[in-house]
């Protein structure tokens, strides 16, 4: 079990110039292995790629980098692909579970219990057990966000629930909600860089989480359009990411489409349900005027409430675990979208500065500043580290997605196999009745 | 209640290749066949086809209807590789049928009469067409009229009728034979039913019980094929909406490199589940149609009542009648008068009547009470008789009755297993179409 480097090519926002290593520059110390751990905002991370060449950046110009580039780039597929195979080489493994009720004079709320195993060294205890509340988990995201904005974050259930509409301490609402939590977490714990992240860190072992710094003032849009200089003129998406951004779009819509067929599915069953209810009283009822028919047809009647029975579960799970899922992955899609537009801004940044600074070239002969090779990189990690974050996205969901559907037709199967089950121990006892029957009037 | 046993009984259950349809009516056929009338010892009865005609009617104006092909054959066995006869064939439409069971009814007072399938499609889900002529109607009233001849075939007094052979065998000149019979002035007036079984004074207790019971299965059935409409109503629309996913699916995949194909697949399995509810449903309709012959034979049931009370009510009233004229007489031989009236009132103020009024009087009421005493045994006969035969009637009906509905709860039993294999037939195609995403 490797405890290795972050795979792929890390990269955090605010990296000192004066720590990137150029190309050309004299050998340097080496780095080591894992990054640097600190609780400061924005921590220094230096890290190493997997074959131990440092982070490079690097002009376009330069052969070598080229190379270097290319050698990524095979790494990142590779990585890929391994994150996928290899889940157990995970060292990070968290839960959310045990919703609690909190009632303060102030407010009521609910509290989960987020358990942590490790064996990561950046963890001072190899487990721990802390109680978050939705708001300690709305604060991670945003820190994430932050420090990590060339990084798709994976997302919340809905902050917002209508008072009165939705019963924010039903036990189904926590349910649901608690669910989706863990699973963010989790998402956050697989992540190759985000699962180092310093706030991730404090999350899961903080026994109060500090979170004064810069929590109830900034929204999430509002923080990560901050990183970079607004104003610059848009340019056009690279092929690659234009296609992201279409398949998002299109992938957007159908999720939606089928959020909608489900639904209506569920409505359908309700009514279908009220009738099916009635139905059976009716064959109760008519069982209580008949003689030698009141067996079969309180069996009759028994044969549909148990599919009444059977039909409800179905409908319950459909709401309960299939379209919270659905609607979450909706949210995921939103947030790739934001990532791509941060990437696209980054671009904008870059080609600004570069369009100015090849004018003074231009004019009076000065070389290009610093600031633009500096925003060249910024490109280039946003780009790399976009597509691998995109790749690992695309796995994710193929996995979920199966499972969601398997589920689905599970249930549906499930369904079926309780009505059929009613049915046949009815035909049992009709046949019962008839070998009685039999026997009686032979004797 | 089916001469074989064991096997047959494994055929309803394990041969799901027959449809319940074909089976149910395998069985009820077979039952009918085998209770044995002479008619249908010798004699086998179909109706095999229905064709639409066009004619001017009586006002002379175009209509369609719908004739049906009565077959009959004589029931020998066939030979080893023989052909059966060729069936003797006419062709009748539903008028001709409602004629012939209006001629029962009035013949046969006593006996519960088989009931004609419904003349227009009630308790229609909204997908279920309610025209005459939609060839799926026409169908199931093919059957229901197949299976009217059947009953009245397998009936013991029925079958011997003439009328109903000449009905099976005389195309022409059925309908003159039975207008002839002048059954239609023996029908009873609606409002002398009506008020005899108001004025009933000692109603029989066994068929007030009838009665009662008759009424409750006739609100039952009619609730429950009420609500079984609304169910099938609302699984429709649940299925067919799962087609949406089919479209759905169809259209994710062609944004999907690998998931693709997986997707594809599985959209078509949830086309064929939104289609499949189709042929469920119009199965379930044969269960709808056993179910209201039974409601249409409680208004036979009811029949037969209102004819014990009318009877019964014929019975009283010729006591009374008789009563009242022996006092009369007792009144005119003692001179007094108890029971007030205008004769007698007159008498009184006028004066007497001669000796020999009196005597012609007396004789005329010893006629009249004589011809009273034999008016009441007639009637008591007839009552008696009545009872009898319509008891015999009753009890061989509820047997049918139980044996019926109990088959046909086997076969919706069977029907709704069925459409349970079904679906997790093709949620389980989906489920491996998913496994492949």
């Amino acid at each position: 079990m490797s405890v290795a480097a972050p795979r792929g090519l890390a990269s955090s926002g605010q990296k000192p110039i004066a720590e990137v290593l150029h190309p050309l520059a004299a050998a340097e110390e080496p780095l080591s292995p894992g990054p640097d751990v600190t609780v400061d905002d924005g921590g220094d991370q230096e890290a190493v790629l997997t074959n131990g060449t440092p982070v490079e950046t690097s002009s376009p110009a330069s052969a070598s980098s080229l190379f270097n580039r290319l050698q990524l780039e095979d790494d990142l597929e590779a990585d890929a692909r391994d994150l996928y195979v290899s889940t157990e080489t995970r060292d990070l493994f968290v839960t959310v579970d045990d919703p609690k009720k909190h009632v303060s004079t102030m407010e009521t709320y609910i509290t989960y219990r987020v358990s942590t195993k490790t064996t990561r060294i950046e963890f001072d205890l190899p487990e721990y057990c802390v109680r978050r509340r939705y708001q300690d988990f709305d604060w991670l995201r945003i820190k994430l966000e932050d420090s990590q904005p060339t990084h798709l974050i994976p997302p919340l259930p809905e902050k917002f629930v209508m008072k009165g509409v939705v019963d924010r301490f039903s036990e189904e609402f926590v349910e649901t909600r608690m669910k989706a939590l863990d699973k963010f977490l989790k998402r956050v714990a697989d992540h190759p860089v985000l699962s180092f992240n310093p706030h991730l860190n404090a999350f899961l072992s903080a026994k109060d989480l500090n979170k004064r710094q810069g929590l109830a003032l900034l929204t999430k849009v509002g923080e990560s359009v901050k990183q970079v200089a607004g104003g610059y003129k848009l340019r056009p998406r690279p092929a690659e990411f234009c296609a992201m951004g279409e398949y998002l779009d299109t992938f957007s819509q159908k999720l939606g489409t089928i959020d909608r067929i489900a639904q209506r599915i569920i409505k359908e069953q309700s009514e279908y349900l009220t009738e099916l209810r009635e139905y059976g009283t009716v064959y109760s009822s008519w069982a209580g005027s008949e003689e030698e028919l009141r067996r079969p047809l309180e069996g009759v009647a028994s044969s549909v409430t148990t599919c009444c029975g059977a039909l409800e579960d179905l409908s319950e799970n459909m709401s309960q675990d299939f379209l919270p899922v659905l609607r979450e992955y909706v949210l995921y899609i939103e947030s790739m979208k934001n990532v791509l537009r941060k990437r696209d801004q980054s671009q904008a940044e870059y080609e600004g500065r570069l369009e100015a600074a090849v004018l003074r070239k231009q004019e009076d002969r000065t070389p290009l500043p610093l600031e633009v090779e500096k925003c060249q990189d910024k490109v280039e990690c946003f780009n790399a580290d976009l597509k691998a974050d995109w790749e690992r996205w695309q796995s994710n969901k193929r996995q979920d997605f199966k499972q969601l559907l398997t589920g689905m037709a599970d249930k549906n199967i499930n369904y079926y196999e309780k009505c059929q089950s009613g049915w046949e121990s009815l035909i049992t006892l009709l046949q019962d009745k008839q070998t009685e029957d039999k026997t009686s009037e032979t004797n | 209640m089916m001469a074989e046993s064991g096997s047959s009984e494994v055929a309803v259950i394990g041969n799901v290749d027959l449809t319940s349809t074909e089976l149910e009516n395998n069985i009820i056929n077979t039952v009918m066949v085998e209770r044995g009338t002479a008619l249908l010892r010798r004699m086998e009865i179909n109706v095999a086809e229905a064709e639409k005609r066009t004619g001017k009617n009586t006002v002379n104006m175009q209509e369609t209807y719908t004739v049906y092909l009565i077959e009959t054959r004589p029931a020998e066995t066939i030979a080893e590789g023989g052909t059966p006869a060729a069936p003797d064939t006419l062709w009748r439409r539903y008028s001709e049928f409602e004629l012939f069971r209006n001629y029962l009814l009035v013949t046969y007072p006593h006996i519960i009469i088989p009931p004609l399938p419904e003349k227009r499609a009630e308790f229609v889900w909204h997908k279920l067409s309610a025209d005459n002529l939609d060839p799926d109607f026409v169908e199931r009233r093919r059957v229901g009229l197949e299976n009217f001849l059947l009953r009245v075939a397998s009936h013991p007094v029925l079958s011997d009728d003439e009328m109903f052979l000449r009905f099976l065998t005389d195309e022409k000149r059925w309908k003159e034979a039975v207008l002839e019979t002048g059954f239609q002035d023996k029908v009873d007036s609606r409002l002398k039913s009506l008020s005899a079984m108001f004025r009933v004074k000692n109603p029989d207790k066994q068929f007030t019980a009838l009665k009662h019971y008759s009424d409750d299965l006739n609100t039952i059935i009619s609730q429950l094929l009420r609500v079984r409409a609304k169910v099938a109503d609302r699984l429709y629309g649940v299925y067919k909406v799962h087609g949406n996913y089919g479209r759905v699916f169809s259209e994710w995949s062609a944004i999907e490199k690998e998931m693709g194909d997986g997707l594809q697949s599985a959209g078509h399995h949830m086309d064929t589940y939104a289609a499949s509810i189709d042929d469920i449903l119009e199965e379930e309709e044969h269960y709808a149609d056993q179910l209201k012959e039974y409601l249409f034979y409680t208004d036979a049931v009811r029949s037969v009542c209102r004819k014990q009370d009318l009877i019964q009510y014929e019975l009283e009233m010729a006591v009374q009648d008789l009563s009242t004229k022996k006092q009369q007489k007792e009144e005119l031989t003692s001179g007094t008068v108890r029971i007030f009236s205008l004769k007698g009132m007159t008498t009184k103020l006028f004066g007497q009547e001669s000796q020999e009024q009196r005597e012609s009087k007396l004789e005329a009421l010893d006629l009249s009470i004589h011809e009273g005493e034999e008016a009441v045994n007639e009637k008591n006969r007839e009552c008696k008789e009545f009872l009898q035969t319509a008891w015999g009637d009753i009890e061989r009906f509820r047997e049918q009755k139980d044996n019926d509905l109990r088959e046909a709860l086997i076969s919706y039993a069977i029907m709704q297993i069925s459409m349970c294999k079904k679906g997790i037939q093709v949620w389980s195609n989906a489920k491996e179409c998913f496994n492949k995403m």
